[in-house]
């Protein structure tokens, strides 16, 4: 099993368990639409977004057509400054190094920053089970570890979880009366952070863009621990995926009005985190040693794939809350560390097993709900549709569709086999009807709503008659 | 000016009443129209599953039928923008029809995208006369082809003596998307469910659409949930308001 699932795709049974979650259905139904509208208001003050929208995009592209360069400059830079550069191929390999490190290092307790990418490689399992102590320092993560949760969306991790639940979680795991006060609730967190970061001797942390030309590791929070968490400990390690990279600091202004927006609707978020080089001599804070750790993953086969627009995206979690499937699912129905949209169409590649990527392309009702909000117009329907083709064509599919859908095919190749198969479904569904409605069929289709019937005369016919009228 | 109807395969069989609804529309605004019996399907439920060689034989035959056409109109949206979007990806290895396949995209439109972009006609002019309380369901397609809700909203408002209310989550899938529905039933119960929900809470009468997959859908699941609305395609309230049908109809006679 490669790290990138938590559970192993059990979706039908994970589907219904979401929709049977009151609090989760209300959740789904609310926040992601409240942040559609405040990202949309935010980027009205773009002028022209369209334009910026498409600067975004040449600059990821250039970047990923540019990429062994950009990479081997941002290395270069980075060592300069005094960094370590560390390349992983997979995500066993990438917790070795991570492991490694930290063991060279004589660390004891990590404090880690929100990063999806650690999800990606599973790596807070990994540091515990080389005996380190690690936390998690973000709100919604830190709740989630407590809890022994996986995040549920990019940018919101823990939507799913209410405020009750997270005053319940507390009194148990952190001592404190229960209350469900965000602010007091934030007080105990930070309580009970504060002597982590003291002891702490590993800081973590996920890296949001890399400029090449600086050797510049940005991260953006909006929470103070993510600043703690690289300057504090003597030993700061960076996971970054291969893709972040772009040149210049021009660039990075140019995708931060964006992916900020996009992501939360501000246009800039509390900490901008521009991280070059571990402390130098004159500098009291900031680690004694920085090491990145760029990550492959299957990215390179992504990159040299047609689905290498993927790697274009931002992370900004636009789709996620613009999409109605995962609106009504919720982040771990997906059984992927990405879920939504950029997930569906990411993670058959991340993990290009038959079952997930069956599974996987099937949660997506192509309503382009998600190129409409994507800041580098990433066209993942398109790219999910051609990922089933690429399915299909390894006969991976159900032979039910197949069969069916190319029999259909041949039927509607013909006028006259068409107009045949038309009419013959008024035919065939008319006993089955009743005031010109079906209630039952054996499908899915009839457990919620009736089927009509098809009407007296195809429009070819009435177009005929209506022709023939003086 | 000289249209080609393109029927599509649902409104042939499910909802004539709107092919008949979009001609007599465009003949009242000029045109003269013609609807090529040869048409059959666009491809579009084999190329969203996969079945891409099946889908390009489906559309040559489209490309035949309609290449002769100066314009071709749809009253739906979703098979629009199977042409638009996708025929020339599926014809991007065949030098032969790559360049006819442009041609149809060029010309291919959806009603009211061909009514607000290319005849721009002056609709208060006309004095459509209507009444009800209208809502509108945004059908997800519409998307692909850079219609934005407004495009059917004021044609909806250009209609004298109507009430329209919007919808909440009117851009939200309905949940239709095709084998979708019965690929995931659960997901799609939920979005039709949670869409019915959103029609019952304006009080309106009336429902517009603009494709036969979204009706079949939401109209199915109000009829189950005993929810009385009438669903008319935006074609079909246009010519009715305009005196143009021999009687007000529903989708769903």
């Amino acid at each position: 099993m490669t790290a990138t699932s938590h559970n192993k795709h059990p979706f039908p049974k994970a589907i219904k368990t979401a929709l049977a979650n009151d609090y989760l259905q209300h959740a789904l139904d609310t926040y992601p639409r409240q942040r559609t509208g405040r990202v949309v208001n935010a980027l009205k003050e773009l002028p022209d977004l369209e334009h910026v929208r498409q600067q975004a995009r040449r600059i990821r592209d250039y970047s990923l057509a540019h990429l062994d360069t950009l990479l081997a400059q941002l290395a270069d830079n980075l060592e300069q400054h005094g960094g370590h550069v560390h390349w992983a191929r997979d995500a066993d390999h990438a917790r070795q190094l991570i492991t490694d490190i930290a063991g060279q290092h004589n660390c004891r307790l990590a404090v880690k920053t929100k990063s999806m990418t650690t999800e990606e490689i599973a790596l807070t399992d990994a540091l515990s089970r080389a005996g380190l102590e690690t936390y998690e320092t973000d709100m919604g993560e830190l709740i989630l570890q407590l809890d022994n949760d996986h995040p549920s969306h990019i940018i919101t991790p823990m939507i799913h979880k209410s405020r009750q639940q997270v005053g319940r979680l507390f009194q148990q795991k952190l001592g404190i009366s229960y209350t469900d006060d965000p602010a007091q609730l934030i007080g105990a967190a930070r309580a009970h952070l504060r002597d982590k970061f003291r002891r702490a001797d590993l800081g973590i942390i996920g890296v949001n863009f890399a400029v090449s030309q600086t050797g510049s590791l940005v991260m953006l929070t909006n929470e103070g621990n993510g600043r703690l968490t690289a300057a504090r400990p003597r030993v700061c390690v960076a996971l970054m995926g291969m893709e972040k990279v772009i040149p210049s600091l021009a660039d990075l202004a140019l995708l931060l009005k964006l992916t900020v927006r996009s992501a939360v609707g501000s246009r800039i978020t509390v900490y901008t985190n521009i991280i070059t080089g571990p402390a130098r001599p004159d500098e009291p804070d900031g680690p004694e040693q920085l090491h990145l750790v760029i990550l492959d993953n299957g990215r390179s086969n992504i990159l040299a794939s047609p689905y290498r627009d993927l790697l274009a995206c931002l992370r900004c979690g636009a789709c996620l809350n613009a999409c109605p499937v995962y609106r009504k699912i919720g982040g771990h129905a997906y059984g992927s560390v990405y879920p939504g949209p950029i997930g569906t169409a990411l993670t058959p590649l991340l993990e290009p097993d038959l079952h997930t990527t069956k599974n996987m392309l099937e949660l997506c009702s192509l309503c382009g709900a998600c190129l409409e909000r994507c800041p580098v117009n990433i066209d993942i329907p398109r790219l999910v549709i051609n990922q089933r083709r690429d399915l299909n064509n390894a006969r991976g599919n159900s032979r039910l569709y197949r069969c069916g859908l190319a029999a259909w095919a041949w039927a509607y190749r013909t006028p006259g086999r068409y107009t045949f198969c038309q009419r013959a479904l008024r035919l065939l569904l008319r006993p089955l009807a009743r005031k010109g409605w079906i209630r039952r069929l054996p499908s899915p289709w009839t457990a919620v709503r009736d089927l009509p019937l098809p009407a007296k005369k195809l429009f070819r016919d009435l177009w005929k008659q209506d022709r023939q009228k003086p | 000016m000289q249209v080609s109807l393109f029927t599509t395969c649902l409104t042939d069989s499910y909802y004539p009443q709107a092919a008949l609804a979009t001609v007599r529309l465009l003949q009242h605004l000029g045109c003269t129209v013609d609807c090529p019996t040869a048409q059959t399907c666009c491809g579009q439920p084999q190329f969203n599953n996969g079945l891409h060689d099946q889908a390009r034989s489906l559309a040559r035959h489209f490309i035949d039928t309609f290449q002769h056409a100066p314009a071709i109109v749809s009253p739906s949206a979703s098979c629009t923008a199977m042409i638009r979007d996708y025929y020339e990806q599926l014809f991007a290895d065949d030098a032969a029809y790559l360049p006819r396949a442009r041609d149809i995209i060029a010309k291919t439109f959806e009603i009211t995208e061909f009514i607000t972009t290319v005849l721009q006609p002056d609709l208060a002019a006309l004095n459509p006369r209507s009444t009800g309380r209208i809502t509108y369901h945004y059908s997800c397609h519409s998307r692909g082809l850079n219609l934005s809700p407004d495009v059917t909203i004021n044609l909806i408002k250009s209609i004298e003596g109507i009430d329209y209310v919007p919808l909440e989550k009117m851009d939200q899938c309905c949940g239709f998307g095709g084998t979708f529905a019965v690929k995931l039933p659960d997901v799609s119960a939920a979005l039709v469910t949670d869409k019915v929900a959103c029609i019952r809470a304006t009080n309106a009468d009336t429902v517009v659409v603009n494709d036969g997959g979204c009706t079949l859908n939401i109209a199915g699941a109000c009829r189950r949930q005993r929810l009385p609305v009438r669903f008319v395609h935006v074609a079909q309230l246009l010519a009715e308001a305009l005196g143009l049908m021999d009687h007000p109809g529903d989708m769903h006679p």
